[in-house]
């Protein structure tokens, strides 16, 4: 069965649904009871599972983090919400040093099955710290997994897999697409979670994005078509561990490879992917793993919020660099 | 502050507290004193290990074995405790063999006891960290139902270890204000043995610490931490209320590291000869030793127990030099619970290396 909703609205349908299928899954946040979280993801939730299901935490993301652990230990999956992305910070220290840590340190004897939402990328408009994109920050921590959708199906679908594993999965949330509409279906779930997805075929260039960059990139891939390029789109899906067989395999056909993110290019994803592919792929390569990403600048002001995030043009720019090699 | 035996062994009246005393035989009491003995005897294996060369490094409990035997002797199966990493009695008293201890330190693993099995989770080094976990798996206990229902052997709660030099983490207050906010079945249980490493606990806070839940809605008590049956009977009353459900409390043990906060320290530089005098007489084994003589417990059987003690010190040693570097693969194999692509990847790799070397020498 299929059905049309917003992609915030996915997620409340794949929470619903892990909620009612192990009544171990419950919810914790600011505000995500009553409210239904600021983005209204939660919503009807606390109604329908009850205050001890969807708990509404104390303003302290650390604590928030702190106790699902405990939580977990205890037997529960827990589902954290981070209300905006760089609220995640102070969090920092029990998400690396015990979240991530608490499988090997025990030796395999504990598992800590948390889920945490964090809603990130920019381009709403506003305030600091409400915008930013630090999924390779986590990335670089071994023991999470980091996923991120980018339509409403997967959303469904790779929210209620990040509640079924037995390992702590980060679940990056494209807030500025949560009132994008697309087909959900809720029979067939299509591609495997941390297998990424061509999602377009094409020959001269293999470009990469994923979460709130990859309408983005299908614009891209349409104004190419249309100067005569063909432009292979691959949505990463999983952020750790990275499919980099299915990347390989695309670059070696089309010989080319853009990768595009909102988060800064110094160190992000496209470094390490640029890095891999030139080994796996040295003697295929037309051009140089060209990036387009965010400045190594403190996220700036609204009102420059759009020189510093990749566009169409910017991407296009990248794109028509690495075909003229 | 609450004391039942004086540092003379004297027992002195306690109020609402001597009906937990009460409850204990001399019998008891020498088990407290042979729990005492057997772990000061780990510790000091622990040390002479680390100079020896066999320990990477070691955290003496010395001075705190009645701030340890009394509350892990008052917790009950089902309890949950959360240590830091220098938890040597508690442990004892949760059943882990301290070759698990000793095979930490000398680096073999990074905790690796199955935590669920004893109700004791691995030793926390970033401190305060396990404030909050302790804090959520009480919250746990909660949403099971599993505290005030009046059955002894269902109600559980959880043990939030910390010291004086933790609570001036944020995770200490944050575990403190998630434990008052959901009335969660938490025991704040709070060592303050005067020193985080050279910082005296004035640099922490000026308040005393038995005061420090307050704000958030935990009462707090101070005992003499030195002192077994007080700390016993402080942490079976504050252990009983809080799992009749009646909310989370907090104990200040005062007591004193005696010894280096870890072999890699010198307390010379940072405190008087005077103090740990002052201190060392009001040791927790010597005081309980004389207050069990007054009672008509024979030198034989204090003899018996250090026998014991010898014996259980050349079994753990033989133990810890016995134990062989773990097989490099140890290290990947448990990155994740579920397989991973990369960690497959780097694992076949190092190890295809490492195999590369075989049977180097007879080809040079």
């Amino acid at each position: 069965m299929t059905t049309t909703m917003p992609l915030s609205k996915a997620i409340t349908a794949g929470l619903r649904k892990a909620m009612e299928d192990d009544d171990k899954v419950v919810l914790i946040g600011e505000d995500i009871g009553k409210l239904g979280g600021v983005f209204r993801v939660t919503e009807g939730l606390q109604k329908d599972f009850g205050d001890q299901r969807v708990i509404d935490a104390p303003l302290a993301e650390s604590g928030i983090v702190g106790t699902s652990i405990g939580m977990a230990i205890r037997g529960y999956r827990p589902v954290v919400e981070i209300q905006f992305d760089a609220f995640i910070f102070p969090a920092y220290d029990q998400i690396v040093t015990q979240v991530a840590k608490l499988h090997a340190r025990t030796h395999g004897h504990e598992n800590i099955p948390m889920v945490i939402r964090v809603p990130y990328g920019g381009g709403i408009g506003s305030p600091e710290h409400h915008s930013e994109s630090p999924e390779a920050v986590f990335a670089h921590h071994a023991g999470l997994r980091i996923i991120s959708p980018s339509t409403p199906h997967d959303a469904y679908w790779m929210i209620q897999d990040a509640i079924r594993s037995d390992d702590p999965v980060m679940f990056f949330e494209p807030k500025r697409r949560y009132w994008m509409r697309g087909d959900v279906d809720i029979d067939q779930r299509g591609a495997q979670t941390h297998a990424a997805q061509v999602v377009r075929e094409g020959t001269d260039l293999t470009l990469v994005s994923y979460g709130p960059l990859m309408p983005t990139a299908q614009d891209v891939v349409e104004a190419k078509a249309e100067e005569g390029a063909s432009i292979e789109l691959i949505d990463l899906r999983s952020l750790s561990p990275i499919d980099f067989d299915t990347i390989e395999a695309s670059v070696k056909r089309t010989g080319r490879l853009v990768v595009a993110h909102e988060a800064a290019v110094f160190l992000g994803l496209g470094a390490e992917i640029a890095a891999r592919i030139t080994e796996r792929c040295f003697f295929h390569l037309e051009a140089p793993v060209l990036r387009a990403g965010g400045f190594h600048i403190p996220y700036p002001p609204s009102k420059l919020e759009s020189h510093h995030l990749p566009d169409l043009d910017r991407i296009l720019d990248a794109v028509d660099r690495a075909l003229a090699y | 502050m609450i004391q039942m035996l004086t540092p003379e062994g004297e027992r002195v009246s306690s109020g609402e507290y001597d009906v937990f005393a009460a409850e204990l035989t001399t019998e008891d009491l020498f088990a407290f004193y042979r729990d005492m003995v057997l772990v000061r005897r780990v510790d000091a294996e622990g040390n002479a290990l680390q100079r020896q060369g066999q320990l990477g490094l070691w955290a003496p409990l010395l001075g705190q074995e009645a701030a340890q035997i009394g509350l892990g002797r008052a917790l009950r199966k089902q309890d949950f405790v959360f240590p830091t990493y220098r938890e040597h009695g508690l442990a004892w008293t949760r059943g882990i063999d301290p070759t698990e201890l000793l095979g930490m330190f000398r680096g073999q693993t990074h905790g690796g006891w199955d935590p669920q099995a004893n109700r004791f989770h691995t030793y926390t080094i970033v401190i305060g960290s396990q404030v909050l976990h302790a804090t959520g798996y009480a919250m746990g206990i909660q949403m099971d139902g599993d505290v005030g229902t009046g059955d002894a052997d269902r109600d559980a709660i959880a043990v939030a270890c910390f010291g004086d030099g933790a609570s001036s983490q944020g995770d200490v207050s944050e575990g403190l204000t998630f434990a008052g906010a959901f009335n969660a079945p938490v025991l704040f249980y709070c060592q303050n043995n005067q020193w985080a490493i050279s910082e005296p606990t004035n640099v922490q806070t000026p308040v005393p610490l038995n005061q420090r839940g307050r704000g958030f809605g935990v009462p707090g008590i101070r005992v003499d931490g030195n002192d077994v049956l007080a700390t016993y009977a402080v942490a079976r009353a504050s252990a009983d209320s809080i799992r009749a459900g009646n909310g989370p409390l907090l104990i200040e043990a005062f007591t004193y590291r005696m010894g280096a906060h870890t072999t890699a320290d010198d307390p010379t530089k940072y405190r008087s000869d005077a103090e740990t005098e002052a201190w060392a007489a009001k040791d927790p084994i010597l005081r309980l030793r004389r207050h069990l003589e007054k009672q008509g417990i024979a030198e034989g059987e204090f003899a018996a127990v250090d026998t014991e003690a010898d014996e259980m010190a050349a079994r753990i040693r033989a133990a810890c030099v016995a134990m062989e570097p773990p097989a490099p693969e140890a290290m990947w194999k448990h990155v994740y619970a579920e397989p991973h692509a990369l960690v497959d990847e780097e694992r076949d790799a190092y190890l295809a290396y490492l195999a590369s070397f075989e049977g180097a020498e007879e080809t040079v």
